[in-house]
Order: C-alpha cells, then sequence, then structure tokens
C-alpha cells in the first residue's frame, strides 16, 4: 500500500463502490471516513523517495576558445579583450573545431565508463539573450561525444553507480553585469571574454537517491576532471558549475511528480544545501496537499531557500538544427583507443594502489587521493622518506606521511587558504622534517611547532632546529637532574601517584617537558620519572 | 502546406523581429512558398541513401589549440550603438 502514489489512491476512493470501501480497514478507519480525512492520513503514511539527476557545465583547460584562437587566459583581463569577429559571431566567419577541447572531452567520457559512437555533430541552438552573441549557442544535441557511462560513488561503505547520460562539447557565453542608471533605469553590460570557452557539459540519470549522493557524484566528478588535467574544477569562480533537478515520488513507483530544476548553486555545500531544502519543501507541499508545479528554482545562498523564476512567457524553443560551418567528427576505433592507453591513474585506481602498496587505512587513501595533487604529493614525500630504508619501512613511513598531510598540514592549508601548489613545504622538505623526528633529533611535540614555522617561513627544519636550538635532549643524566627537580617541587604530585593516583604521572611527564621547553625526548623522560617514582 | 498567422508571429517572437499585421500576411505566403518548395524535394526517392547532416565531404576539420591575439577593445566596440566601461550596454535583461 506504501508504494502507491497517493493521488490515485485519492482518486479511487472517491470514485468506488460502498462495498469496496471496505478496504478502508487497511488503515483502521470506518467506511464513512471522509475523504479528506483519508488524504491527510495516508499523506502521512506514504513514504517518498528523492530523485535526483545533476547537470556539470565544466569549462576546459585549453589555451584558446572552442572555435576561434583568442586566448582562455582572460581571468582578470578587462573586459572584451580577448574577443575576436569568431567569438562576436561576425557575418561571415568560420568558427574551428579545437583539437584538443575534443580529445578533453572524449578522455573524460571515457573515464567516466561512456561508449564513444563512431560519429559526432555540433548543432546550433538557437534562443534570443544578450549572452549570446551569435543568438544561438554552437553546441551538440543528439550526437554527443560520449553515452551510456557511469561513475561509482561510496556511500555508508557501500558502492553506488551513477549512470552518465552523455558527454558533450559546447561554448560558455558572455558575462553579463546587470547595473542601475541614477535614474533608477536598469540596463545589462556585456563582457564577451567568456564567450566561446570551452564548455564541456556531462548529464547523469536521474539516478541519485539524496543530497548527499549529489554531493558525492560531484566531489567525484570534479576530483576525475582534475586528474585528466582537463578542468581546474573550480566551483567559486564558475569553470565547474552545477544545475540539479529534483523529484519526489512515492517510494516504489516510477511516476514522475513535478520536476524541479534548481540553478544557482556556487559550491558543493550549496548543493547539498539547495538539494536539502527542496527534498524538504516538496515533501511538505505534498503532504499539504498541493501539486509541485514543474519549474525552474533558483538557490539563495544567505537565505538557505530556493525561489520560483518566474517561467518565460514563452515555452523553450531552441530548434536545433546542424552546424552548417563545422563538418561533422568521425572517431575511429583506433583513435579512441589511443587517447584510452594514454589516460592517467584515476582516482579510484590510486585509492586501490595506495591500499596495496603503501598498505594504508582506506580513510587515510581516500583522503589523500580526493585530490590529485595531494596524492602525488604524499608519493614524492614517501619516496624520499624511504629512499635509504629498506622496503619493510614503507608502511610505517607512508603512515607518517599521511599523518601529517592530513593533520597539521591540512589544518595549515585550509587555515591560510593556501594551495598545495603554493606550499613553501615541499615533499623533500617535509621528509627533511620526518627523518629529524625518527632520529630522535626533534621530539614530537616540537616538530608540530617547527612544522609551523617552516609553513610560514619556507625553512628547512633542519635550519630551524639549529637556529632555534630544538635538538631534543636525550641525554639521560640532563634528564634524571631535571626529573630530580620537578620531583622535589610537586611532592603532593608524587604522593599522590604512590596512592594509587595514576593520573599524577602524566602530570609530572608534563611538568618535565615543559621545564626542558619541549626538547625532553618524552620516552626518556616517561622512563625515569617512572623508574625515580616507583621506588616508593 | 500554408503556415499560419499565429506560427508567422511566433517565429518573428522567437527571432525578436517587430513585424506589422500586413508583414505577417506577406510574409506567411512567402515562407509557405519556401515550405512548398521543400516538399517537392522530400518526392526524390533516396532509397538507398545514408542520411547526412552535411552537404560537403569533409570530416575532422581540427584546430590546433594555440592562441593569437584578439582584437583590440576598440574594434570590438566599433559597432556597438551603446557603450559604458568596455562593455556592450543593453537594455536590462532579467532571468
Amino acid at each position: 500500500m506504501l508504494g502507491r502514489d497517493i493521488f490515485q489512491i485519492v482518486e479511487y476512493f472517491a470514485t468506488c463502490k460502498a462495498e469496496t470501501q471496505s478496504e478502508l480497514h487497511f488503515f483502521d478507519l470506518p467506511s464513512a471516513c471522509p475523504i479528506t480525512l483519508v488524504i491527510a492520513i495516508l499523506s502521512h503514511v506514504v513514504e517518498y523517495e528523492t530523485i535526483i539527476g545533476l547537470e556539470v557545465h565544466s569549462q576546459l583547460l585549453t589555451r584558446s576558445k572552442m572555435y576561434c584562437s583568442c586566448s582562455t587566459d582572460y581571468a582578470g583581463a578587462p573586459p572584451n579583450t580577448h574577443v575576436c569577429p569568431v567569438c562576436l559571431g561576425m557575418p561571415g566567419v568560420l568558427p574551428t573545431v579545437n583539437q584538443r577541447a575534443v580529445e578533453f572531452t572524449i578522455m573524460t567520457a571515457l573515464a567516466l565508463n561512456c561508449t564513444i559512437p563512431g560519429h559526432a555533430k555540433f548543432d546550433r541552438k538557437n534562443y534570443p539573450y544578450p549572452d549570446l552573441m551569435k543568438g544561438y549557442q554552437i553546441s551538440q544535441y543528439d550526437m554527443p561525444m560520449g553515452v551510456n557511462g557511469y561513475l561509482v560513488i561510496d556511500i555508508e561503505g557501500k558502492k553506488r553507480k551513477i549512470g552518465i547520460t552523455r558527454v558533450h562539447l559546447e561554448e560558455d557565453v558572455a558575462k553579463l553585469v546587470h547595473r542601475t542608471a541614477p535614474d533608477g533605469e536598469s540596463y545589462s553590460l556585456v563582457d564577451v571574454n567568456r564567450a566561446g570557452m570551452p564548455l564541456m557539459e556531462i548529464v547523469s540519470e536521474p539516478d541519485i537517491g539524496s543530497p548527499e549522493e549529489a554531493r558525492l557524484y560531484l566531489v567525484k566528478l570534479r576530483s576525475i576532471l582534475q586528474y585528466l588535467g582537463v578542468s581546474t574544477g573550480n566551483m567559486e569562480e564558475g569553470s565547474f558549475r552545477c544545475d540539479a533537478n529534483i523529484s519526489i515520488r512515492p517510494a516504489g513507483t516510477t511516476q514522475y511528480l513535478g520536476k524541479v530544476e534548481v540553478k544557482n548553486m556556487n559550491s558543493f555545500r550549496a548543493v547539498f544545501r539547495a538539494l536539502e531544502y527542496e527534498a524538504r519543501r516538496q515533501r511538505e507541499a505534498m503532504s499539504g496537499g498541493e501539486k509541485i508545479p514543474q519549474e525552474t528554482r533558483g538557490w539563495v545562498d544567505d537565505k538557505g531557500i530556493t525561489v520560483s523564476q518566474r517561467s518565460k512567457e514563452y515555452a523553450h524553443d531552441y530548434r536545433y538544427f546542424p552546424e552548417p560551418d563545422i563538418p561533422p567528427l568521425a572517431f575511429s576505433p583506433e583513435f579512441v583507443e589511443k587517447i584510452h592507453s594514454g589516460l592517467p591513474e584515476l582516482p579510484s585506481a590510486r585509492y586501490d594502489r595506495f591500499i596495496s602498496q603503501y598498505n594504508l587505512p582506506s580513510y587515510d587513501a581516500e583522503l589523500l587521493t580526493d585530490s590529485r595533487a595531494m596524492a602525488t604529493y604524499f608519493e614524492e614525500c614517501v619516496a624520499i622518506a624511504t629512499q635509504n630504508s629498506g622496503r619493510q619501512e614503507l608502511p610505517k613511513k607512508a603512515k607518517a606521511v599521511s599523518n601529517w598531510l592530513l593533520g597539521d598540514f591540512t589544518r595549515l592549508l585550509n587555515a591560510s587558504n593556501t594551495s598545495l601548489e603554493d606550499c613553501r613545504i615541499k615533499p623533500a622538505q617535509l621528509a627533511e622534517l620526518l627523518e629529524l623526528v625518527e632520529q630522535g633529533t626533534l621530539s614530537g611535540p616540537l616538530s608540530k611547532t617547527v612544522f609551523e614555522d617552516m609553513f610560514n617561513t619556507g625553512k628547512t627544519a633542519t635550519a630551524i632546529v639549529a637556529e632555534k636550538g630544538l635538538v631534543q635532549i636525550t641525554d639521560s643524566g640532563e634528564i634524571a637532574a631535571l626529573v630530580e627537580k620537578i620531583m622535589a617541587e610537586n611532592e603532593k604530585a608524587v604522593a599522590d601517584y604512590r596512592a594509587g593516583k595514576e593520573s599524577s604521572l602524566t602530570f609530572l611527564i608534563g611538568q618535565v617537558m615543559k621545564a626542558s621547553r619541549g626538547k625532553a625526548n618524552p620516552a626518556v623522560v616517561r622512563q625515569i620519572v617512572t623508574d625515580k617514582i616507583g621506588g616508593k | 502546406m500554408k503556415l499560419s498567422a499565429e506560427e508567422v508571429r511566433h517565429i518573428a517572437l522567437l527571432a525578436r523581429l517587430g513585424i506589422s499585421e500586413e508583414e505577417v500576411e506577406k510574409l506567411r505566403n512567402q515562407l509557405s512558398h519556401i515550405l512548398e518548395n521543400m516538399e517537392i524535394l522530400s518526392q526524390l526517392d533516396t532509397e538507398g541513401l545514408s542520411p547526412t547532416t552535411q552537404s560537403i565531404a569533409l570530416e575532422n576539420i581540427y584546430r590546433l589549440d594555440e592562441p593569437s591575439p584578439s582584437l583590440p577593445v576598440e574594434d570590438v566596440l566599433s559597432n556597438a550603438p551603446n557603450q559604458e566601461d568596455n562593455c556592450f550596454k543593453v537594455n536590462a535583461v532579467l532571468e
């Protein structure tokens, strides 16, 4: 019963004969129960499932635009300085296809397990909007570069396959800035620099069942694009954008209720929050007996809501037709195979290898391989750190490097908003710090201070240790003297420990460490304190 | 096949063309005539021919991904009826 569309059930009861109304006993209701009450109860009984499909647009990291030779390096440039007759849509120009953009798109399609059709073509998508200089966008309609792929996400320890409907190539549009004149009249300014940027569109099947799955899908997809080196994946800067289709339906049915398209989500967090909001809003609307209209809604981040974007007066009528200026593309099996064999190692393969090769816990492997830069940094650092040690040392050193990277390193990068590429600590320098700790030159607690210094100044660990006199004290005579001094100053703690209070030992060790300004070897300190105090 | 006046107005709207009622009638005849000519073409026997979207026998025409200089911004804006801050100025567009 739970799996049935509530409207069907309600209609059924509204029309059924008296004898079949006895089916109301399903709900322990009297047969004369008013239909409004049935609706109210059903709306609480019916469980809904969420259906999400995502449409991602990603700018490609080519040097020139999609159909002309204007440079793509327009970030921060004055308006309309990266523009030519082709991207201005002047009459008589001939757009020509950027070969690398096509290769990048096929790489992506292959990495997403798509089939590459033998042929692809470009089409004109017509619509009147001032961000399109030509009055149409050169896109791909019915013959995209890749179809029928999938991407696997991990959700709560389970693998979920999300279908990829298609991957195609098109061009980005101009940027509009909206202004208001002193007289109150509003107008728009058009900057054409972005128009004609290669834009790859990746459309998922409506296989995504929750906002969290949507977030994981995007994180995974972005990571793949970054591994391939085809996109920066930067959402805040708009080079990686996402629109979502979301609807709900009674669990187990196949019917679509109103499908809502959500736009204006500028971060992973925004996508998650917007979809959470929509899933809840649609459920509330349904239980209030409302119908959900098919519409486009915009996410308003600071208010945490979606609002209806008044549907345009005319229906979309794109009048797609084949682009006559661009001959079709043909992909031979050899061409596709060549691109396939040139694909770099992808996140999931690297994750598996990190576990088998370095014996890392899956948690570490997952976080390290999320970003290609981090994974590469890790491998470089481990390679240097294990240069002079045997193979059996590898897992231990790998875990030590991982701990640094996922701990203090990530914390400092985030706090200072630094990217790994811009960071002053290079893999060799981190390996050097690890070596100092390993040799016993630097104590564990002090290594963190040294690390922060390295991060801020770019100096090497050896230089900082020498400069600040931080060499670890391992000499037991020196430490013993300190321990005796601390025990004399803390007679109560000593007595407490001897009376059975275990925590007093930690206190005393802490005091000794403090007195040595962190330089004493903690293991030696513990040994000596225990020896002396244990004498009783 | 005769286009309706409604269809002509719809096409004009999509192209953002303002046309008078007389023009609707004039264009209705002209456009209908073009469609009729196309219908004559569709009488040809195309049995055994594979469909194509192109009239020229070319494939895989690529350009290498190498940037070349763009236009000076004065040239870019030289046809703009209205401009401001090196941008084209247009009527307000609201989503």
